[in-house]
């Protein structure tokens, strides 16, 4: 018995050294080693790319019209001959709102499709998930979202807005209202709590007043609270970085307490036209939301695009800012293999700097330093329809500056 | 003046805990049953409201119809799930906990495929949406005035079943003694699915209610029905009175602490308070006296 | 005549772990791809997990819907130490000088700069809060549903917690984008291979210490508790403390599960912590057999298995599947895909051999030889 459990034992050691002697074949951290690069399978007549969106779990509300929109730009481009001569084949990857689900897709993405570039994530922490895994394996992602910026991957193209593109022009509208004091109401997760950490400099250099900050958890219904906090509060103006289900109890609450746009407008940086679908226009009506495209945005290339849309997935359907993104994203991948020649990943990225295109939001300019479009920013008033008409733009393009370098009251942030 | 509005608020959340957590306390207390598939029964309560929008147009009307529709809508679920699944799982009560949660991922995919991934949206009269003006500052909202006058009802329409009727004495008889009252006559299998149906029948009320406050969507059910749990873990089995007191106080305990600090502190704040709670007393505020061990 | 079915018993245990050893060390790393080999290494983690839960709920009765609070206890604990190692001495982690308003390291981060207090923390630390929790509970005669409950609570509360903190935790971000594992980078797809073998070790490992555990006095007693806690605590027993050992040591085994798991998948996050994730581990442990050693590393990495080979072809079907195996199996089949095994084997031996006069007694085995002789 005992010799039994004796033998046994020692030959779990052996295996254990072996791992271990195993091990040692390894390449130290610091050795410059030559993993890595996973090759994109170009030959045939298609070219495989991956689409990365949750479509279960709770983000699936929100991500399932990004991959909506994706499919539609490709379908278009498909239509107009390809890319390269070359069919663009989707290959649709389920992140299921879980963050470890998105780093495993997208390996098998790059590893075992061999696509070469994967469109798709919406929050920050599916981002920061699968960012080693393309940085790993050198192959490209393009981001739709607005994100909190202080990122700069060599291998992720954000198409979204950065906080400068948003957040600020959203406070310097504020600004031009007269509204000084703020309140600021956000999700707890990394968009928000950085988002008001920008706000927050921003207002302090600016003579801005924020009388108060509070965090709900991420699905969080429970607004009584908070919604008293910010009514005591007596502020002019609340910016509101909550996302998904939480918009909903919040406003309904904010509705009941009395509080209205005209008394105590609310921004919101988080919803869009479907969200307001699902909020209800009886408890928005009115409220301000800071964006770069709206459905209503005036311009030949958004007729064309949100008619498409519509023809494809249903006249209810709206379209939103992230779902303009997408489509950009599918456009601007396009640009760049055709001026790179080749959908070679470093090509491709030394060919980015400088791409245009003329988007349904306006004209967007690839900087090929950050790797963050150009784009123009815009305050939008939520109408009485469920659609968002726009009160204020920018005007030109704003050129994109994710660690805010060139706002002075901005140093010390990142 | 803030402290009064906080107390307010802290009430109305105990409200809301009460409603959602008056159904389990009738299952799970009464019949030990654990219903993780609760709050997806919430969630069809609230679907029901939806429905029935899409036919009556006055939000005032709808939202009155829709409480009796919503209680017999997830009354069945209730007696449904008790007769194809419960029934064979009464000696095994944890492996209830897993099977109805189960049927929770089944009924919140189900509600995904029907309505959509997307929350939907639903109308509340103007009257629900305004509040009433006491002094200064102080407002209530109508919506949350209209919540605790439910949850209120609803206790004393239970309370009044389980003391006066004959059914309610039934149940009480079978969970005071489950033998017993078979060999008195008392039909158990009968009551249990009785008792099942009410409960469930609760939830889809608390559901009608949750259309006021917050979203309707296929996981609304999954954010509630832990602390709807702990109220009646630490109200006591087998008593309502212990929910309703439990249910108040942890809502003005969440809100005041939530004042002064954050929603998260709140919220591990109130779980610290439950376990020390517990240690104090493990069977809960009330306990019902058995002869059983257990 | 016991001591002779016992060896035999034994020849084939150490036979199946020998079978088992060749399956994991040499032909899963010779037939799967370097992306398949990683993902088999994530679900060994979880089938960790579950050989603690298999203890603890299949043997002991206790329900514990908290795994994820140990598995992510351990998990931070290493993904902490990578951290610091990765910002070298006197840095502070990328992810803090981002989002954190710290100028230098919290004292609670700091004694995980080292590998001696890191190491052993991943297992102690989340034995020491299920001690702290489980003897203020046990004690207290807190059991069954209500320990179930409290302990889904829990999770719940500690991945608030977590994501409350973002400056020091990184929030609901979590831990990400490590670059080396105690100096081997991890980007080298053999160094990941390396992982996977010192995974697949442990979970051996492991199984070996639970079974000793299973069949020791100990593992008696425990099942005894189980059965009825009452008759324990007349024989003179403290069903508290039998519980309790079985509680620390499968938070233990979480623990370690979740250190393994972030060089792994290269990511911890209070995702990971919450009730879903924690219920999810019960799952496999429920398909695979509950009661026994083997089921609910197989039922484990099966359903992993499955929920990645589903959700590759039709996400939504996943969640239907997912459910209706919590309601088949637990309703109907609660010994798991294990009993269909005994069952079969049993109509099997009853027709070929009706001779043998020593049944097979129901799943926990009876006091062994080793008690018999002592």
């Amino acid at each position: 018995m005992t010799r039994f459990r004796g033998r046994r034992l020692a030959a779990c050691a052996a295996i254990l050294v072996a791992a271990v002697a195993l091990a040692a074949c390894g390449s130290k951290t610091g050795q410059n080693t030559s993993s890595g690069g996973a090759v994109a399978d170009t030959s045939g007549d298609t070219v495989k790319v991956g689409l990365l969106n949750s479509l279960s779990g709770t983000m699936a509300i929100s991500e399932v019209t990004v991959r909506d929109s994706l499919l539609l730009a490709i379908e278009e481009i498909n239509a107009a001959g390809g890319v390269l001569g070359k069919k663009i084949a989707p290959v649709s990857e389920d992140g299921a709102s879980d963050w470890p689900t998105f780093a495993e897709k997208a390996e098998k993405l790059i590893q075992q499709d061999k696509v070469a570039a994967v469109f798709g994530c919406w929050t920050s922490a599916s981002r920061k998930a699968v960012k080693p895994v393309f940085e790993k394996n050198k192959s490209l992602l393009f981001y739709p979202v607005q994100y909190e910026g202080l990122e700069q991957s060599p291998y992720i193209f954000y198409t979204g807005a950065t906080t400068n593109q948003q957040i600020v022009p959203a406070l310097d509208y504020l600004k031009s209202q007269g509204k000084t004091t703020i309140y600021l109401v956000g999700s707890d997760y990394v968009f928000p709590r950085t988002a008001n950490k920008i706000i927050k400099a921003y207002a302090a250099a600016n003579g801005m007043k924020v009388l108060g900050e509070d965090y709900a958890p991420l699905g969080s219904t429970e607004f009584g609270t908070i919604v008293n906090k910010v009514k005591a509060s007596k502020a002019a103006a609340v910016f509101n970085t909550l996302n998904g289900d939480s918009n909903v109890a919040f406003f309904k609450e904010y509705k009941s307490a009395g509080l209205t746009a005209a008394s105590m407008p609310v921004v919101s940086v988080s919803i869009a036209e479907e969200e307001v679908k699902s909020i209800g226009t009886q408890y928005l009506d009115g409220q301000l939301t800071a964006w770069n495209y709206y459905q209503t945005t005036a311009g030949a290339a958004n007729d064309k695009f949100v008619k498409a849309y519509k023809a494809k997935y249903g006249a209810d359907k709206p379209t939103s800012d992230p779902m303009e993104a997408a489509y950009v994203a599918v456009y601007l991948w396009k640009a760049m293999v055709e001026k790179a020649g080749s959908f070679d990943v470093e090509k491709v990225k030394a060919a980015a700097d400088g791409i245009t295109f003329d988007a349904p939001e306006g004209k967007v300019t690839v900087d090929g330093a950050t790797q963050h479009i150009s784009k123009t920013a815009r305050i939008g008033k939520v109408g009485s329809d469920g659609l968002i008409t726009e009160v204020w733009n920018s005007g030109s393009p704003v050129k994109p500056d994710p660690y805010l370098k060139g706002y002075p009251w901005a140093t010390g942030l990142s | 003046m803030v402290i009064l509005s906080q107390l307010f608020t802290g009430v109305s959340i105990g409200a809301v805990l009460l409603l959602i957590a008056l159904g389990l306390s009738l299952t799970f207390g009464q019949m030990n049953v654990i219903n993780m598939a609760h709050g997806e029964f919430i969630m069809a309560g609230a679907y029901t409201v939806y429905v029935l929008q899409q036919s009556i147009t006055d939000a005032g009307l709808s939202l009155l119809v829709a409480l009796p529709v919503a209680f017999g809508v997830t009354g069945v679920l209730g007696v449904i799930l008790e007769f194809l699944l419960i029934r064979r799982l009464y000696t095994r009560p944890l492996d209830t906990l897993l099977v109805t949660w189960g049927v929770s991922l089944v009924l919140q995919q189900a509600a995904r495929d029907v309505f959509g991934a997307p929350n939907v949206q639903t109308r509340a009269p103007d009257l629900l949406t305004g509040n009433v003006h006491i002094v200064g500052d102080l407002v209530l909202a109508t919506n949350r005035l209209f919540i605790l006058g439910l949850a209120l009802a609803a206790v004393v329409v239970l309370s009044g079943v389980l003391r006066f009727s004959s059914l309610g004495r039934r149940i009480r008889a079978v969970v005071q003694n489950r033998d017993l009252a078979a060999v008195s006559g008392i039909p158990t299998g009968r009551v249990d699915r009785l008792t099942f149906f009410i409960g469930s029948g609760v939830a889809g009320v608390a559901g009608v209610a949750l259309t006021l406050l917050g979203p309707i969507g296929p996981t609304m059910g999954t954010n509630i029905i832990i602390d709807a749990f702990l109220v009646v873990v630490v109200g006591g089995i087998g008593h309502l009175k212990g929910s309703v007191i439990v249910a108040f106080v942890l809502g003005v305990l969440q809100s005041m602490i939530e004042y002064s600090t954050t929603v998260s502190v709140a919220k591990v704040g109130v779980f610290i308070a439950i376990v020390a709670f517990l240690q104090w007393r493990p069977q809960g505020l009330f306990t019902l006296r058995t002869r059983s061990l257990a | 005549m016991i001591r002779s079915t016992f060896s035999s018993a034994s020849l084939r245990v150490s036979a199946g772990f020998a079978a088992g050893a060749v399956l994991l060390f040499a032909v899963a790393p010779a037939a799967l791809s370097d992306f398949r080999l990683g993902l088999l290494a994530k679900y060994l983690c979880i089938a960790m997990v579950a050989v603690g839960i298999g203890l603890a709920w299949g043997r002991g009765g206790l329900l514990t819907l908290g795994q994820g609070v140990f598995f992510g206890l351990g998990g931070y604990a290493m993904a902490m130490h990578l951290k610091l190692t990765d910002a070298g001495p006197g840095q502070l982690p990328d992810f803090m000088q981002l989002y954190g308003q710290l100028d230098e390291l919290p004292a609670w981060w700091r004694p995980f700069a080292s590998p001696y207090f890191a190491l052993p923390a991943i297992v102690l630390l989340p034995m020491i809060v299920a001690f702290g929790l489980g003897s203020l509970v046990f004690r207290r005669r807190v059991r069954g549903a209500y320990f179930a409950i409290l302990s889904q609570a829990l999770a719940a509360a500690m991945a608030i917690f977590l994501i409350g903190q973002q400056g020091t935790t990184g929030g609901t971000n979590g831990l990400t984008d490590f670059e080396g594992f105690f100096g081997y980078d991890l980007d080298d797809p053999i160094n990941q291979r390396m992982v996977y073998f010192i995974i697949a070790g442990t979970l051996l490992a492991l199984l070996l210490l639970t079974r000793q555990l299973i069949r020791s006095r100990y593992g008696e007693l425990l099942v005894a508790v189980r059965d009825s806690e009452e008759r324990v605590r007349f024989l003179g027993y403290n069903p508290a403390n039998v519980k309790l050992v079985a509680y620390v040591v499968a938070a233990g085994m979480a623990g370690l599960a979740g250190a393994l798991f972030v060089p792994a998948v290269g990511i911890i996050n209070p995702a990971l912590i919450g009730i879903v994730p924690s219920i999810e581990f019960v799952i496999g442990v429920a398909v695979g057999g509950r009661a026994t050693l083997l089921g609910p590393v197989l039922g484990a990495v099966a359903v992993a298995w499955a929920k990645t080979a589903l959700s590759e072809q039709f996400p939504a079907a996943w969640t239907y599947l997912q459910g209706l195996l919590f309601i088949v199996v637990v309703a109907f089949l609660p010994g798991g895909l294990a009993s269909l095994i005994t069952l079969a084997r049993r109509r099997f031996r009853r027709t070929s051999e009706e001779s043998t006069a020593v049944g097979k007694p129901p799943s926990p085995a009876p006091a062994a030889a080793e008690e018999v002789a002592a």
